[in-house]
């Protein structure tokens, strides 16, 4: 059979281009001389916004799905929100870091190389639907996140994080790789509709149910799901906090978007066996998360177990999304409107604790103590960001925690009626350690009576403020982030 | 004018408080005049808007929703900004419209420590537009945003400028309110997708065609969803045995947050069974109403049995809200017209008389520095005018008829002689008894706190102390309130008149009312 060139729409392939682009003008003006060393930061950040644009023009294109490479990679609406979500939540991190990377004693070019390159892997898992690209962009995703999670290199701390990090991650990639090896070799098949399409998978054979638990259990440590999420507290804590501020939120999503267009459209027929995994691993996740967040002392730490519920939160409607179509959709758009609130409100989050750590210097959530007093603008800005995430109306979160109650309620079965109990009730219980930070920043008094101001970098505000702003508007108007809920596409199993 | 009214009337009402903020949040924390003169100057404003509401209101029409706004919201989940008032919620906006004013000028010159009248009068405004906007919700999404709204606000209230116990009862009143909200969430959207439209057989969140498309609801269900709002409101009401929030928040709380509280906030509950589940699933709501009756006249005995309990003269008003508002749920659980009337009236009557107790615990709070009541007695010679009016509140309180209090209460035990058909008629009488009962402990115990505060010789301790009578501020929050409760006392039919329309329109799946 003579070779034939696959057919490349570059225009979809126009994001990734522009960051591939950014990667090297970020290496090359790192090579060319020390006094480029401020401007990295600025060149990268420009990147991400210039690769924002053909996102912007893709969505507004008339052909709503592009597939390539036999519909392995597929750019669709589900595909392009999430693009956008990873570049403007990049962009984001950017801002974080610019001032506690140059401050600090890092490597600065490396570190905006490899959150690109991370970057780039996750724009590659929005649209990949098959086995082999999933775990090329999971590898090219992170890889780097391994080594930014170590880049306070003389903190010990920082290298366990590190450390814990690459283990755990390495072995839960050769457990997925394991049982996408047994769905291959049932199926021959490694594009996930071919695989949904093939008679093999239909079927109840033990080591087809084997091969999809593998799968799932591995990105169960991608989003840190319990039983899967030990690593996280420790990693989140030791990692420099923007890196923890980018695993919390673009890296768990890269792992909820594949495990989404892995589910359902791939295992779409297997919804007897993901369905109750998911199920309890969300139900467990919620409950261990919040109960752990409850007696934390740290901020980092407490983020890092709030993560873990919140990954639970997500993870529920898909323990219902098999029953129909009208089911799936609700779900994955359920899935997207949470990941897409989620994402401002927690970065948000750790925008702040960045910057009062500017002044105290110290994680502890005791050390919040007053800050009403000498810093009212970021005591706001916080309470918003804290009970956005307890989902408390008319901040975003509400919208976000609706729309899982509303997928979980929508199929009318017990265990979705089971199951959004357990997340109100799991609301209630994270309600109280979201306001004990509120409780701390507002009424308590402040910890050694030093009440000096704290300066915030530029680059900082316009960080918060881009939070900010989304948490606010999509609470009042979630109609916004509705809309793109709508994903219709990837429902239909294409 | 009358058009523009109608259709600005009630978002200018809602929104106003929120620009009020806005506008405050860019003014220097130092120029506390200003703080107070914008705070103030918005929440005339939004009683002026609410006054032109009523002015403009059909009466003759009363059940029949009005000022109506229907606007597109968030169309992915079908909820819509539709918004209006009829009879039940208008009595309880202008209530709403007249407190928060009344409230920020008894602030002018009583802010709680730590001060700051920014961020406090920040709160309050933020708070009044979430209670206006439960009062005009139509669409159970937007009810439940303006229902949480409220939260916030209070919570930082209570914690930051509370008493010595803040904290517990911040979070206290935090985490209950928020556990019954997310039953409630859970149980408006089973009623979403368990509904249809009998006709196009579509689903719903406008509370005024629920009630058409809840009709197929399977009883089991019905009686799931129903307890699931029931959770909701019956915490924020609060019922026992949801109540014990409330006295730690109230007694906790400053005293405007108090008076916020006990004026409009508990009312969200109460209005709420009558809006939501009681119209839309009449039948789970028969099966309900006993249990609500008897837990109404449990919180009744219980109530005044926690006031004669209490050493602290605040926290003594407080148990004496609960047992006001089990008559008032009393009255809602009849399922009748009459109850219903009793409970709306008995409301307002609350919200004007605890409202006014609340101020006149802080004033003398403030006084004295404490609410100690062995170590108060004698206010009478004291500060003559304060313990007088102290005397009226008590005796509005215990229902004495000709105050607005007597009208609350005694049509609601009536209504229980008579409740409506399908109803356990000797259960309900029972409780009536039982409730009537209560009538005799609340003379008690507010007789006895008079006797004991008012009354007498001043407390040694106090000698020598000159205590400075009734402020200019505080007359002017009060006097209002005063008119108010004679008023009502004398002609009740300001309210009656108003809601009849209202209750006979949510009341029309009970026959016999």
């Amino acid at each position: 059979m003579p070779f034939v060139a696959p057919y490349l729409d570059y225009h979809a392939f126009a994001p990734e281009l522009v960051l591939i682009a950014t990667f090297v003008a970020v290496l090359v003006a790192d090579l060319i001389g020390e006094r480029n060393k401020p401007l990295l930061g600025t060149i990268a950040g420009l990147g991400l916004l210039g690769s924002m644009v053909p996102v912007l023009t893709l969505a507004v294109a008339d052909e709503p799905v592009r597939a390539m490479f036999g519909g392995g990679y597929v750019v669709d609406n589900f595909a392009l929100t999430l693009k956008a979500l990873f570049i403007i939540g990049g962009y984001v991190v950017i801002l974080l870091s610019t001032n506690y990377i140059a401050e600090g004693d890092f490597w600065e070019g490396e570190y905006y190389l490899m959150l690109l390159a991370s970057i780039l892997g996750m724009t590659m898992m929005a649209s990949s639907r098959d086995l082999v690209l999933i775990f090329v962009a999971l590898e090219l995703l992170s890889i780097p996140a391994y080594m930014l999670a170590t880049w306070r290199k003389r903190d010990p701390k920082s290298n366990e994080a590190g450390l814990k990090y690459y283990l755990m991650g390495v072995f839960a990639t050769a457990i997925m790789l394991y049982g996408m090896s047994l769905i291959f070799g049932v199926t021959g098949q490694t594009g996930l509709a071919a695989i949904a399409a093939s008679p093999a998978i239909a079927g109840t054979a033990p080591v087809i149910t084997l091969g999809v638990v593998f799968v799932i259990a591995g990105f169960g440590f991608k989003v840190s799901a319990v039983p899967f999420h030990t690593w996280a507290p420790d990693t989140y804590e030791g990692a420099p906090t923007p890196v923890t501020a980018f695993l919390s939120v673009a890296s768990k999503a890269g792992g909820f978007v594949a495990l989404t267009s892995l589910c359902l459209v791939g295992f779409a027929t297997q919804e007897e066996v993901w369905q109750p995994l998911f199920w309890v691993l969300a139900a467990l996740s919620m409950t261990v998360g919040n109960l752990l967040a409850l007696r934390q002392t740290n901020i980092v730490r407490m983020l890092a177990y709030s993560s873990v519920a919140q990954g639970g939160y997500m993870l529920a409607p898909l323990a219902v999304a098999g029953h129909s179509i009208d089911g799936r959709r609700e779900s994955i758009g359920a899935l997207v409107v949470y990941l897409l609130v989620y994402g401002a409100m927690n970065l948000g989050a750790f925008a702040i604790v960045i910057a009062v750590a500017r002044k105290t210097r110290s994680g502890e959530i005791s050390s919040y103590g007053g800050l009403f007093q000498y810093a009212p603008g970021l005591t706001v800005v916080m309470t918003v960001f804290v009970f956005a995430l307890a989902g408390i109306p008319p901040l975003g979160g509400w919208f976000a925690k609706f729309v899982i109650f509303k997928a979980l309620v929508n199929p009318g079965t017990s265990a979705g009626y089971a199951l959004a109990i357990v997340v109100g009730v799991n609301s209630v219980i994270a309600l109280f350690y979201y306001a004990r930070i509120a409780q701390q920043m507002w009424m308590q008094p402040v910890p050694d009576e030093d009440r000096t101001p704290i300066r915030v970098p530029p680059s900082l505000v316009g960080a918060l403020g881009i939070c900010c702003l989304v948490t606010l508007v999509l609470g009042v108007l979630p109609g916004l982030v509705g809309e793109i809920g709508d994903l219709a596409e990837l429902a239909s199993g294409r | 004018m009358e058009a523009f009214i109608d259709d600005w009337g009630l978002t200018a009402a809602l929104f106003l408080p929120l620009v009020g903020a806005v506008i405050m949040m860019f003014v220097r924390k130092e120029d506390e005049a200003a703080h107070k003169q914008i705070a103030l100057l918005t929440s005339v404003a939004v009683l002026a808007a609410l006054v032109a509401v009523a002015a403009v209101f059909n009466y003759n029409d009363a059940g029949r929703l009005q000022s109506v706004i229907d606007k597109e919201w968030i169309p992915v989940i079908d909820s819509r900004y539709h918004i209006g008032v009829d009879g039940i919620s208008l009595p309880l906006l202008l209530l709403t419209g007249l407190i928060v004013p009344l409230v920020i000028i008894y602030s002018w010159n009583h802010f709680p420590e730590p001060r700051n009248p920014k961020a406090f009068l920040i709160l309050i405004l933020i708070l009044q537009t979430g209670m206006v906007g439960t009062f005009v919700a139509q669409d159970l999404i937007l009810f439940f945003v303006f229902f949480e709204v409220v939260l916030l606000p209070m919570y930082f209230m209570i914690g930051v400028w509370g008493g010595e116990n803040r904290m517990y009862a911040a979070i206290k009143f935090f985490l209950f309110t928020a556990f019954g909200s997310a039953f409630m969430l859970v149980a408006f959207l089973a009623l979403y997708f368990l509904s249809s439209d009998p006709v196009t057989g579509a689903h719903t969140f406008q509370i005024p065609d629920l009630p058409d498309a809840a009709t197929g609801l399977a009883s089991g269900t019905a009686w799931l969803i129903f307890g699931g709002m029931f959770l909701g409101f019956g915490i924020k009401v609060p019922m026992f045995p949801f109540h014990t929030w409330l006295p730690d928040a109230h007694t906790q709380a400053p005293t405007q947050g108090s008076v916020i509280l006990a004026a409009v906030m508990l009312k969200l509950g109460t209005y709420g069974f009558m809006r939501i589940p009681i119209p839309i699933l009449p039948d789970a709501a028969r099966d309900w109403a006993p249990i609500i009756a008897v837990l109404a006249v449990i919180g009744i005995i219980y109530g005044a049995l926690g006031c004669l309990a209490q050493t602290d003269m605040k926290r003594l008003i407080a148990f004496s809200s609960v047992a006001h508002m089990g008559y008032t749920m009393l009255g809602i659980s009849t399922l009748t017209s009459f109850g219903f009337n009793a409970a709306l009236m008995g409301m307002v009557a609350h919200g004007l008389i605890t409202g006014m107790l609340f101020f006149v615990a802080g004033s003398i709070k403030e006084r004295f520095h404490t609410l100690e009541i062995k170590r108060l007695g004698g206010l009478l010679l004291q500060a003559p005018r304060l313990g007088w009016i102290l005397a009226f509140c008590s005796m509005a309180s215990l229902g004495l008829p000709g105050l607005a209090g007597f009208w609350g209460e005694f049509p609601a035990i009536l209504a229980a002689y008579q409740p409506a058909e399908g109803l356990p008629v000797e259960l309900f009488r029972v409780c009536m008894v039982v409730a009537a009962i209560g009538t005799v402990f609340a003379a008690g115990y507010l007789l006895w706190l008079l006797q004991r505060t008012a009354f007498g010789t001043p407390k040694e301790e106090w000698e020598g102390h000159h205590f400075h009578d009734v402020e200019t501020p505080e007359w002017l929050a009060w006097t209002p309130l005063i008119i108010g409760i004679v008023a009502l006392g004398i002609y009740p039919n300001f309210v009656f008149d108003i809601t009849d329309g209202g209750v006979q329109s949510v009341l029309t799946a009970f026959s016999g009312g």
